[in-house]
């Protein structure tokens, strides 16, 4: 009983496939959002880029934990009973959408105005000239950061442990509580999330390097 | 229980100030000791020795691909396995230590990179002494350029300090979790606190720009 042995292995992998799941539900969800979030913020409308502005500065300037508790806590409060799956779904493609817009925003802006301008002079109308011209580069430039991002919410899944969701790190303190053996059981943990980020991480760096030699 | 009362807020007002004062005091010792792990780990890596290079490579990969919740839980049980047994509070402290620790050492190093090498020989060449050169020509353009990238960080590392509540170290996030669990008013708590950490990230950072404007900004 108190080992670790195969049906810890197995509850810990059962945790990772949420994790996994998790990450990559937010990250679609998220990119989606993320995208509108972006033209918005780049929009010619002051009241849309300033809503869009704020929705990003809002989850920016507030703890990813934060987050999770108030849509969490808030979809009880509002009697929407889902499943806690759906709600951290939720909550991590609320957070996604917000950084990734800021990154997307970055990108479009970094782009010269004379792209936009070329646009305008053959008379392509706004959804060719974003969706022909400026999204295909702006996303292109905007590659390593958003991988980053992806390491970053991979990471971040973990908080919703705290909330009672059973994902890898929370399957990791069950497992521990259970055999008692808390540095073996997130030592394991801690090297199944460097599985998954660190390739990443090194994908991205490569990724920024050979973007930032062809400019040169 | 379906109904918003922020009542309880109110009532406990003193409490979740004393939280907001506690999550400065928090993050300002990892900050300031992230800081120090970053200078020491970026001087080790500049020696070009394998030995002390080794090291930090493996300890910045290994930080930043692993979650904070992690490294805190982890810290929080190893330590009194070898035998220091230190409260909560103060494990927070070296779990945001380390954590930030490793990604100032990533931002710090890519900084003292940025100064071209000819700018050094430039100031030999004007027989400036190397204590001229090292703080004139290498620190303080290189804190210029690392000011904003540093600052954000700064504001991260405090807004992840709300994860240390897991461990029960005295910050705004567990003192919000006392109340909560006493009076079930989950939603009303942490939508305050938010409210609380936003204004916490906006004071930070207007006081963060308004040094940097003031000191490591190039003159207009």
């Amino acid at each position: 009983m108190n080992a670790f042995g195969l049906p810890e292995i197995l509850f810990l992998l059962q945790g990772l496939k949420w994790t996994v799941l998790l990450t990559i539900i937010s990250f679609i969800g998220g990119g989606v959002i993320g995208l509108l979030i972006a033209l918005a913020r780049v929009s010619t409308s002051p009241v849309i880029q300033r809503l869009a502005a704020a929705y990003i500065a809002l989850f920016q300037g507030t703890p990813l934990l934060m987050q999770l508790f108030i849509i969490y806590y808030g979809l009880a409060l509002l009697q929407i009973n889902v499943d806690a799956w759906i709600a951290v779904s939720f909550a991590y493609t609320a957070h996604a959408s917000a950084f990734l817009g800021d990154i997307w925003r970055g990108t479009i802006q970094s782009l010269p105005r004379g792209q936009t301008e070329a646009a305008n002079a053959l008379s392509l109308g706004y959804v060719s000239r974003m969706r022909d011209i400026i999204l295909p580069q702006a996303l292109k430039i905007s590659l390593p950061a958003t991988i980053g991002f992806a390491v970053q919410l991979t990471k971040g899944t973990s908080l919703a442990a705290i909330v009672g969701f059973i994902e890898l790190a929370r399957a990791g303190q069950i497992v521990s509580n259970l055999i008692f053996q808390p540095l073996l059981v997130f030592g394991i943990v801690g090297l199944i999330y460097f599985a998954i980020c660190w390739p990443m991480s090194i994908w991205g760096t490569r990724m920024e390097r050979r973007m930032s030699r062809n400019h040169a | 229980m379906n109904q918003l009362d922020f009542g309880i807020v109110i009532e406990r007002w003193d409490e979740l100030l004393h939280g907001v004062a506690l999550t400065l005091a928090l993050s300002t010792a990892g900050i300031v000791c992230s800081l120090i792990i970053g200078v020491i780990g970026v001087a080790m890596h500049r020696t070009k020795n394998p030995l002390l290079q080794a090291p930090v490579i493996a300890f910045v990969e290994l930080i930043r691909n692993t979650p904070f919740l992690i490294q805190l839980f982890f810290l929080f049980f190893a330590l009194p396995l070898l035998g220091v047994r230190l409260n909560p509070t103060i494990t927070a402290i070296i779990a945001l230590a380390i954590n930030g620790g490793a990604y100032s050492i990533e931002i710090i190093r890519g900084g003292v990179e940025s100064i071209p090498r000819g700018q050094i020989e430039a100031g030999a060449a004007l027989g400036l002494s190397s204590t001229q050169i090292f703080r004139d020509i290498v620190l303080i353009p290189a804190l210029r350029a690392i000011y904003p990238a540093l600052s954000s960080q700064f504001i991260l590392l405090t807004l992840t300090s709300s994860v240390c509540s897991s461990i029960s170290a005295s910050e705004l996030t567990h003192f919000a979790q006392r109340i909560e669990s006493e009076t079930f008013r989950s939603f009303e708590v942490y939508f305050t606190i938010t409210g609380l950490y936003l204004l916490i990230s906006w004071l930070i950072m207007t006081a963060l720009s308004s040094i940097g404007r003031r000191h490591f900004s190039y003159p207009n």
